[in-house]
């Protein structure tokens, strides 16, 4: 029954447009940054250079698909989570509103599997919105701009690391940014549980991210390690020399804690939820 | 009529805060009937059937459906009952046969797209199978629900208001179709509705619930017959007609309604006496009908 409803979640997904006004979305972003890139991405390198260039001479195609990648995850980690959570946050509780809800439990499917297969289904859209990114990012990058080695700024000063050093760089970080925008995904379905329309756990979802960002004051420093949103960058590591493994799997590891704490508060809230919308 | 028990509700009771929807309802569902649940607004109806298909999870009472305990055989009970409650909802963006499909993959039964074809052919949807459903008339889902409810030829059908915002065609449709399903297949349906005539019409059993209390509960013929009958009388000669009723019929009370109709509250079996003695006594009885029984009987037990 779980695969069976998991399979009509996919089709629900699908067919909504919302689904599509993501990758949509996603799609014209990257774009246009590959397009303004391509325009004037010269200038933007040199601006970022200009403090570099009286010890450091800089040969070769700096502005290469390895840079633009890298560029694009920075600048997208903030928004992606809009995207994800515009589909996700509308699983249970737009289902509730539309009265489908009512519905789908009246049927020999216990509440359980109704929330889990809700969760797989969308962290495969979650998983497809990562590879659409990872594709637009980095291949058509790739195909725009070429290839070449990355520098990256980082807190520590300049890391540069050789075009053949990267490709793992990126399958695993892609990796990790899933893992960050998963958990996204399940805090927007577990909200979903507890609403009754879908712009709530929407809206709920982005104001927790934002609240958790802006914490950055002392008071909070005992609780900040243990926020997802302290290591929503954690992607950002695997492009340090050396990679920082422990704060990977620190990060990792909180995340996946997460994740299965919130899938354990939204099957625990649905099964005691009254339906009477 | 067999007497197998296919529900069985007992002192069941549901609050929400500090408002309590149900207090104590209690009433059984033999096997092939047609059972009316009655009540006026806010009685506990919908919270009861709510209760009854696991969407509301009550705070006393006990619920078997077809002898077994609807906590311990949630899924095995559901997956022989089809439910509408209080209007059907589809997704909009999705053709007639995706929503059927979606519910049929759940519903504990395969179905095959036949199925679903001829299911939709069934309710007179043919022609629609891949319009989207947000394009439909309320009519057209609510049709598209009953579709949903039989699907998997459950053994208990649930229908919550299933006449609400049709127009008179479909009210006789949906009241025909009951039938053919009590008639053609023996299944068993509870039939909640404000109109009563639906349900002295096509129930055979009913339970009457009020305040969050069932009141009443048995045969609708019996509890109908129990009563006394209202007929409303059309006579040329008023006068002649009040001077009987109140010389040979002291038992009955009447209220007249205007110079030639009058309304008289009298057992059943003085019924063609009454009408018999008027003739003899000279009068005319232009018309003889009985009122909506159960109307006056729900109201009577309402009111006390």
């Amino acid at each position: 029954m779980l695969l069976k409803n998991t399979y009509n979640e996919f089709i629900k997904i699908l067919a909504k447009p919302r689904s599509y006004l993501g990758i949509g979305a996603l799609t014209l972003l990257v774009l246009l940054i590959l397009f303004a890139m391509k325009a004037d991405g010269k200038s933007f390198i040199s601006f970022v250079t200009a403090s570099f260039e009286q010890t450091l001479s800089f040969n070769g195609n700096i502005l290469n698909g390895n840079l633009i990648a890298f560029i694009i995850l920075q600048m997208l980690i903030v928004h992606i989570p809009l995207l994800v959570s515009l589909v996700t946050g509308d699983l249970i509780s737009g289902e509730a509103a539309m009265g489908t809800i009512r519905m789908m439990a009246t049927k020999p499917i216990s509440r359980t599997q109704i929330v889990l297969s809700k969760f797989i289904a969308g962290a495969v859209y979650t998983f497809i919105l990562t590879l659409w990114l990872g594709f637009l990012a980095l291949i058509v990058g790739k195909w725009m701009f070429g290839t070449g080695d990355l520098i990256v700024l980082n807190s520590d000063g300049l890391v540069i690391l050789k075009e053949q050093d990267i490709l793992w760089r990126y399958g695993l970080s892609f990796g990790v940014a899933y893992l960050a925008l998963l958990t996204i995904s399940t805090l927007s379905i577990c909200l979903s549980a507890f609403a009754e329309n879908s712009i709530g756990p929407i809206v709920s979802t982005m104001s927790i991210i934002i609240l958790f960002t802006i914490m950055d004051v002392s008071v909070f420093d005992s609780i900040k390690p243990f926020l997802f949103t302290t290591h929503m960058a954690s992607w950002r590591s695997f492009f340090e020399d050396p990679v920082p493994w422990t704060t990977i799997r620190n990060s990792v590891s909180i995340l996946v804690i997460h994740n299965i704490v919130l899938v354990l508060i939204a099957v625990y809230k649905f099964n005691k939820k009254d339906i009477t919308s | 009529m067999e007497n197998t028990e296919i529900i069985k509700v007992q002192h069941l009771a549901k609050n929400f805060g500090s408002f309590q929807a149900v207090k104590d309802v209690s009433f059984t569902v033999n096997k092939g009937d047609v059972f009316g649940f009655l009540g006026p607004n806010g009685a506990g109806k919908s919270t009861t059937i709510r209760c009854m298909l696991s969407l509301i999870k009550p705070d006393n009472g006990q619920i078997q459906l077809f002898g077994k305990d609807l906590n311990k055989h949630r899924n095995e009970i559901l997956s022989k009952v089809g439910s509408i409650i209080e209007k059907p909802d589809f997704y909009r963006y999705l053709s007639a046969e995706k929503n059927l499909a979606i519910f049929a993959r759940i519903s504990g039964k395969d179905v095959s797209k036949r199925e679903i074809a001829e299911m939709l052919d069934f309710v007179g949807l043919n022609g629609r199978n891949r319009d989207k459903v947000g394009g439909f008339s309320h009519g057209m889902k609510q049709r598209l629900g009953i579709a949903q409810t039989l699907l998997h030829q459950p053994d208990l059908i649930v229908l919550d208001e299933p006449t609400t915002g049709l127009d008179p065609q479909g009210i006789v449709e949906i009241r025909n179709l009951i039938l053919r399903l009590k008639s053609e297949q023996n299944k068993t349906v509870i039939l909640s509705s404000h109109q009563l005539s639906e349900i002295e019409l096509i129930s055979n059993r009913m339970v009457i619930i009020n305040k969050g209390q069932s009141i009443i509960e048995g045969d609708v013929k019996e509890l109908l017959n129990a009563q006394e009958m209202v007929v409303q009388l059309e006579v040329n000669d008023m006068e002649k007609t009040i001077n009987v009723l109140n010389i040979r019929f002291e038992s009955a009370s009447f209220k007249q309604i205007n110079e030639r109709i009058i309304e008289v509250n009298i057992e059943k079996q003085l019924v063609p006496s009454l009408n018999q003695t008027l003739v003899q006594e000279g009068v005319e009885v232009h018309a003889m009908e009985p009122k909506r029984k159960l109307e006056d009987f729900f109201m009577k037990i309402i009111q006390s």
